[in-house]
């Protein structure tokens, strides 16, 4: 057997999407050393094909705290990648149809709860919702509108973040898968598959929808379901609209929403979201699903029925059954940390997620509330097993 | 506004015994055509789809019906074959499921989908045969973006079904028989061919000469297309490297400007460029459909992994024609044939003919003889290696070579789909099919290592680009 030399740090990081590149970027502001291992490239799976909104409406109040402090990253990023991946605070709004009235003060309420936590909404009805917004169709009753939100190129962030991390002296291993995870004393040991080992005291999980696999190896089951979201893009058209709009709605399949960017392309998102297969590592739109998404999105703005869709892409997501990500110290063994199953709205949480865990690794303690992502909370739930997808082709 | 939970499938109303496996055919080109003979003629009931108005495909496109040109100013020395391929088409016509202007915009397992001018159709397949065709490779060129650039099937394409040329003096740039072949055929209608411009050189050709012996009658029309423009005192230069297409973005094309094989500088004006490197075959619905690719190192260009009969890795999928390999048009013919009888075969219709060997035989043949073409004359390389950073690579979205390879060199994107997240090459409309090849030898380059290390794009869909509208119940 070759001998492989081991590498050695403060922390180890499985997983160089977002939430793990972010952290090794905030572990090494903290001047902790850090080996960050990724299967394929940074930022390849969710982080990379997802819609890209940046929005603090529509979370629950008791996650604020932790949007806020992504937020205030967002506004920094610049300077603190080093590049620039395309963020522009130009508005988030939330928008609801005519036969959901009751939506409209479900607006307002949410709008008053979070405006002691720094979100401040302005609820928009009438003529000057048209007057201003006059691309949303007829059907549309109201607004909820952020201005402080916007909206940024998934494809670039989580790259930006490992390299900037790397440049602050992280060590990243892109196609490393990991083989074994184990501890023996007090540090972990992770073997990848061609034999190369890993050591350190504390291990962050931040494998995306194929992070069960860790947990549950340490007696923490987490019941993530893989799934892919619809997305596609059209061809460039002059650019009028700024703000990211969204379809306020209990139905899946009516949840539609969308965003220009100054190169003119309108990219669109929402819909009903596909079945994926995580071990295939690619995921398909299924075509139904671009067809209804296609009709809903002429519902909310129907000007977009004269553009062609160029092309659609799809991703694997990890679910949890709250949509509530597993955040925080495992409850079985010390020194091992989680960050994963943000069922599709972890984009904005980003930074903040990297901050948080990095406050959390060093200092021991975080102000950012965590008790609702505890992994415990799934203690006897059955765990499904991995549904096969008609979207995936048989090899 | 009108909703439904599910889009019901629309499957055409194909009465037809139930014991019957459903083929579809894509492409009413040299390849489908045969194909769906074939399986006719073993009483299967096949449906092609075409994005085409018309059967032919590219190389034996139909002229619109009012239009009265014969089949020897139409087709030249093919005419044979054309009028043989569109009789038989004629033939099929009530035998035969036929939806034309149709694109096949995506397929999921066991069904193709499909936009039919503004209405969608999910066609459920047992069997389907990919005979998509070939585009035409292109090599960026400084001021390639500018109006008046074609490439040499859309000059094809403007003579053949418009009875027009795509300008009044045509430079015809480029490398392979294409190149010789529209270039004659304009000169032929009566157009000024301002210059045939080849980048790769006369002593190739020699070297090729042993394989491109495998079609001697092939050869010699090549060898008369050559003459007949030297005849007519085309300006015919070989083994030239282009530098730049000049123009204005106002005006277009108004020269272009090339280095001869001795080194000189020359430039030839005109007001339309024809541009073409051989073709490259029409994937995306093969990687749609999950099918394995390989490196091919003579062309190095990507293919569908294939059987000797068209067979693709995925059960159900077969491939035949140039949308597999780039082959020409009569083994395109053969491979449609072959792909037939595979299909027969797997669903236990028919036994393989006898004639089957002989057709196996023939397309080994043009095998041989298509690895010449690409021997004398070759994709250039040389001339990526030398793009210049302020030549726009990827005419969709605007990216030069100099922003590509920055990002190559500043991000480490060493792999094409990487390169193509951060630079957007390869986003656009065309996702890929001008740039694509190009952008895979800058970043090879820029990266310092092998094409094949580079991978290929994956291809998504939509094939072309779909209206929103469509969408639409009743639209």
């Amino acid at each position: 057997m070759t001998h492989h030399a081991e590498h050695v740090a403060d922390v180890a990081i499985v997983g160089a999407g977002l939430m793990g590149s972010a952290a090794a970027f905030f572990l090494r502001r903290r001047d902790r050393s850090v080996l960050l291992i990724e299967r394929g490239l940074a930022g390849q799976q969710a982080s990379g094909v997802n819609f890209g909104n940046v929005r603090r409406q529509g979370r629950p109040m008791r996650q604020l705290p932790l949007a806020n402090r992504s937020s205030s990253w967002w506004r920094r990023m610049p300077e603190l990648v080093g590049m620039d991946v395309e963020y522009l605070q130009y508005g988030h709004m939330r928008v609801c149809y005519r036969d959901r009235p009751e939506r409209v003060a479900e607006f307002e309420a949410y709008a008053r709860e979070v405006r002691p936590l720094g979100l401040d909404l302005e609820i928009i009805g009438g003529a000057a919702l048209r007057e201003r917004f006059p691309f949303l169709g007829p059907d549309v009753l109201a607004a909820s509108y952020s201005a402080q939100d916007g909206h940024a190129n998934p494809r670039l962030v989580a790259p930006a973040f490992a390299r900037a991390a790397r440049r602050l002296g992280a060590q990243v291993f892109e196609n490393t898968a990991v083989a074994h995870l184990g501890k023996s004393g007090e540090d972990f040991r992770i073997t990848a598959e061609d034999g190369r080992i890993f050591c350190a005291p504390v291990v962050l999980i931040t494998a995306g929808a194929w992070a069960h696999a860790f947990s549950s190896q340490v007696g923490e089951p987490v019941p993530l379901i893989g799934r892919g979201p619809t997305m596609c893009v059209t061809e460039p058209v002059p650019y009028h609209i700024r703000p990211s709009v969204g379809v306020s709605t209990p139905l899946e399949r009516e949840s539609v929403y969308f965003r220009q960017i100054p190169r003119g392309n309108v990219i669109i998102g929402g819909s009903t979201r596909g079945p994926v297969v995580p071990d295939l590592w690619r995921a398909y739109v299924q075509p139904q699903n671009t067809l209804s998404q296609l009709r809903q999105i002429q519902r909310l703005a129907p000007a977009l029925a004269r553009l062609h869709v160029i092309r659609v892409w799809s991703g694997i997501e990890g679910y949890t059954p709250d949509d509530m990500p597993v955040m925080g110290r495992s409850e079985r063994v010390s020194g091992l940390y989680y960050a994963f199953g943000f069922s599709g709205s972890g984009f904005q949480l980003g930074p903040g997620v990297g901050d948080v865990m990095a406050e959390l690794i060093d200092t021991g303690a975080t102000d950012v509330p965590l008790e609702d992502y505890r992994p415990c909370r799934f203690a006897g739930i059955s765990i499904p097993q991995p549904a096969t997808s008609a979207a995936a082709f048989s090899e | 506004m009108v909703e439904r939970d599910v889009t019901a499938p629309e499957l055409t109303a194909l009465t037809r015994a139930t014991t019957q496996p459903r083929v579809l055919i894509v492409g009413a080109g040299p390849a489908g055509v045969r194909c769906a003979e074939t399986l006719v003629a073993a009483g299967v009931k096949p449906t092609v789809i075409d994005e085409g108005r018309r059967d032919g495909g590219q190389i034996y496109r139909r002229q619109p019906e009012t239009f009265t040109r014969s089949y020897r100013s139409l087709y030249g020395t093919e005419a044979d074959r054309a009028e043989a391929l569109h009789r038989c088409f004629d033939g099929l016509r009530g035998r035969i499921e036929y939806l034309p202007e149709s694109l096949a915009w995506n397929v999921s397992p066991s069904c193709l989908h499909v936009l039919q001018q503004l209405r969608h159709l999910e066609l459920a397949f047992d069997a389907l045969v990919l005979c998509t065709g070939a585009t035409d490779r292109l090599l960026p060129v400084k001021g390639w973006n500018l109006a008046g650039t074609f490439s040499l099937g859309g000059a094809q394409v403007a003579l053949k079904s418009q009875a027009c040329a795509i300008g009044r003096a045509v430079v015809f740039l480029g490398t392979g028989p294409l190149l010789y072949l529209v270039a004659s055929q304009y000169l032929e209608a009566g157009a000024n061919v301002a210059a045939v411009l080849d980048v790769s050189a006369w002593p190739a050709r020699l070297a090729a000469l042993p394989e491109l012996l495998a079609a001697p009658r092939t050869l010699l029309k090549g060898l008369r297309l050559t003459a007949a423009l030297r005849r007519a005192a085309v300006p015919v230069h070989t083994g030239i490297q282009p530098i730049e297409i000049l123009g204005t973005a106002l005006e277009g094309v108004r020269g272009v400007v090339c280095r001869d094989a001795r080194g000189r500088r020359l430039t030839v004006g005109c007001d339309a460029v024809a541009l073409g490197l051989h073709l490259r075959p029409e994937t995306q619905l093969a990687d749609l459909a999950g099918c394995e690719f390989r490196f091919d190192t003579d062309t190095r260009q990507w293919a569908p992994r294939l059987d000797a009969d068209g067979r693709s890795s995925v059960a159900g999928v077969y491939l035949a024609g140039d949308g597999a390999r780039v082959l020409g048009a009569a083994a395109a013919e053969v491979a449609g044939r072959l792909a037939a009888m595979a299909v027969l075969e797997d669903f236990r219709l028919q036994a393989p003919g006898s004639e089957r060997p002989a057709l196996r035989k023939t397309r080994s043949r043009l095998t041989r003889f298509a690895r010449g073409l690409s021997k004398a004359f070759p994709w250039p390389v040389r001339h990526v290696a030398a793009l210049s950073d302020d030549t726009v690579i990827c005419r969709c979205e605007c990216v030069t070579v100099g922003e590509l390879r920055q990002i190559v060199s500043g991000t480490e994107a060493r792999e094409v789909n990487r390169a193509k997240a951060f630079s957007r090459v390869g986003m656009g409309r065309c996702q890929g099919r001008y740039c694509g090849h190009a952008a895979a030898e800058v970043i090879a380059q820029a990266a310092r290592v092998p094409l094949e290390q580079v991978g290929r794009l994956r291809a998504q869909a939509p094939v072309k680009p779909v209206p929103i509208a469509a969408s639409q119940e009743g639209a």
